[in-house]
């Protein structure tokens, strides 16, 4: 217990805390003036933005690829199951050189895009692309058990009822899966949050365009701005623990829902 | 592939009122094939493409110069520190918390989520504020000729810091799961606190505890954001592998690139293959 907290202490919150007390340092009007810069802001709306779509994209298709895997049996559905979690034992950096090359103009989906004017790579469509990669798990992995224990009553009485498959799923099915869905949903915002490593290759990293957060703060720090660096920093660590926040308190709903 | 999604067989135990009709069955399982083909299989195989593009040779060559081999002895290393490290810790944290009652239980649970939440750059991050030149033991540091940053220390000191919540996340709920019934009994029967923690409460969490061990190794090996920030990219001497793959995808030099990408996504592969033998295993029990 005492080895516990001290652990907890030395790792996590001591060297949490610098980042808390660096900020407390700085005037709070240059403060402002740092997280309000135009380049700042440009980034929070790509960063924002694309991870907000990621996970979108990443519900829409969760959704499917969960109900597939629990409610379908197809040869090799226990490989795809296991695959599913590629993107959380793939390190971060080789997914982005491979995404790149994947869709880059000469890349093996990227040289069917390219002359139908979609290009992926370097443009914000690659930051999209990264981020819902790294954010697919998610939905998947928090859906799959709550559709597995569905109980098969209720679906059988809303179709003895008259109500016919559709209806059963959007009137039924659907919402039940919610507040697991929103999890889901909210991990994979999160994540995407303060992704680095998968988008900085496909990004290109153009100032005001592909540019996202987590390498403003990098970039920072490489200019030994250690001052714009942290003030950045504490914006993007509040907005996820807001999501953080946000989760336990949708999970906490849920399991009383539960019981 | 798409052979597969043809032969969707049916789903016997559900009676008809209580699936989809067939074509319904055949398109949704499509879409899902496409999906994860487009995201996961596609990008997967591309990195072994490229690193075997210019044949077997040039492949062991970039895997065997000495700039990558010390990437991959230090990724080793930093993996054999912070592991053990965060096992031991997650051993006690899952014990003292299921186990034991006390205010401010949940708190402590949350805490050690945390770095999940954290981004991988702000982890770096709080490291350099703590050991950089500026930092809060900077000058005292240096006054002592001591480098923990752009040094290994740094390295495993992030890595700890990612990989922290791994196995307690694991343990917890299966400690819960088992109670303190057994350990009860163990102890009415006179076995000391360490013969009762070795012979009864390990063996009855030791799937859990492979478990949280095996994703914590996959992110300690794997860690790119972090670990940038602290390492100052010094080639032979704190690059890991995640960080050479950087440097010589920079340098345009793309084979050795995937080649070095390659060892990480066999790794992954490991991972993945073991995370299922386990969850297998588990159910069983």
């Amino acid at each position: 217990m005492g080895f516990t907290v001290f652990y907890l202490s030395l790792v996590v919150l001591i060297p949490l805390s610098t980042l808390f007390l660096k900020t407390a340092t700085l005037n709070w009007h240059s403060f402002v003036q740092e997280v309000t810069s135009p380049r700042v802001v440009a980034s929070y709306r790509l960063t924002f933005g694309a991870s907000l779509i990621g996970a979108l994209i990443n519900g829409f298709f969760g959704l499917i690829v969960a109900w597939v895997l629990v409610r379908y049996k197809f040869p090799g559905h226990r490989l795809l199951d296991a695959m599913v979690d590629l993107p959380f034992a793939l390190p971060t950096a080789v997914a982005g050189i491979a995404l790149t090359a994947v869709y880059a103009g000469n890349g093996w989906i990227g040289r069917y895009l390219e002359p139908h004017g979609i290009k992926v790579a370097y443009t914000p469509l690659g930051v999209l692309v990264a981020l819902t990669f790294i954010g697919l798990p998610f939905v998947v992995r928090t859906l799959q058990p709550v559709i597995a224990e569905m109980d098969p009553d209720v679906e059988e009485a809303a179709a003895s009822l008259g109500a016919d498959r559709w209806q059963t799923f959007w009137r039924v099915i659907l919402p039940s899966l919610g507040p697991a869905w929103l999890t889901g949903f909210a991990l994979a915002f999160a994540r995407a949050l303060g992704e680095y490593g998968s988008v900085i290759f496909i990004s290109g990293n153009m100032p005001m365009r592909t540019e996202i957060t987590a390498l403003l703060i990098v970039t920072k720090l490489e200019q030994y701005d250690y001052a714009g660096a942290t003030a950045i920093a504490t914006v993007m660590l509040l907005a996820s623990f807001a999501i953080l926040f946000l989760i336990n308190v949708l999970q906490s709903r849920t399991q009383k829902g539960r019981i | 592939m798409m052979a597969a999604a043809l032969r969707v067989a049916e789903t016997p135990e559900r009676p008809k009122s209580l699936t989809e009709p067939r074509w319904v069955r055949w398109s949704l399982t499509a879409v899902a094939l496409v999906f994860l083909m487009v995201f996961l299989l596609v990008p997967l195989a591309v990195v072994f493409s490229e690193a075997l593009s210019k044949g077997w040779r040039v492949y062991l060559a970039s895997i065997t110069e000495p700039e990558a081999l010390s990437a991959i002895r230090l990724t080793l290393l930093t993996a054999a520190i912070s592991v053990p490290l965060n096992l031991i810790f997650g051993l006690a944290a899952a014990w003292s918390i299921t186990k034991f009652q006390f205010p401010g239980k949940n708190i402590l649970i949350t805490l050690i989520d945390l770095p999940f939440a954290v981004s991988p750059v702000i982890s770096g991050l709080i490291f350099v504020l703590l050991f950089g030149a500026r930092g809060w033991f900077g000058p005292w540091l240096d006054a002592h000729d001591i480098h923990i940053l752009f040094a290994v220390p740094g390295i495993v000191l992030a890595t700890i810091f990612v990989t922290f919540p791994f196995v307690a996340r694991e343990l917890i709920p299966v400690m819960q799961s088992t109670g303190t019934d057994q350990e009860e009994a163990a102890l009415v029967l006179g076995a000391g606190g360490w013969q009762m923690f070795f012979r009864v409460t390990l063996p009855s969490v030791k799937w859990g505890l492979l478990y949280g061990v095996i994703l914590c190794n996959a992110r300690a090996m794997g860690e790119f954001g972090a670990v940038s920030v602290v390492s100052g990219h010094i080639r032979g001497l704190t690059n890991t592998m995640p960080l050479h793959v950087e440097i010589l995808y920079n340098e345009y030099n793309f084979t050795a690139a995937f080649a070095v990408a390659s060892l990480l996504a066999f790794l992954a592969l490991v991972t993945l293959a073991a995370k299922a033998y386990v969850e297998h295993r588990f159910h069983e029990h």
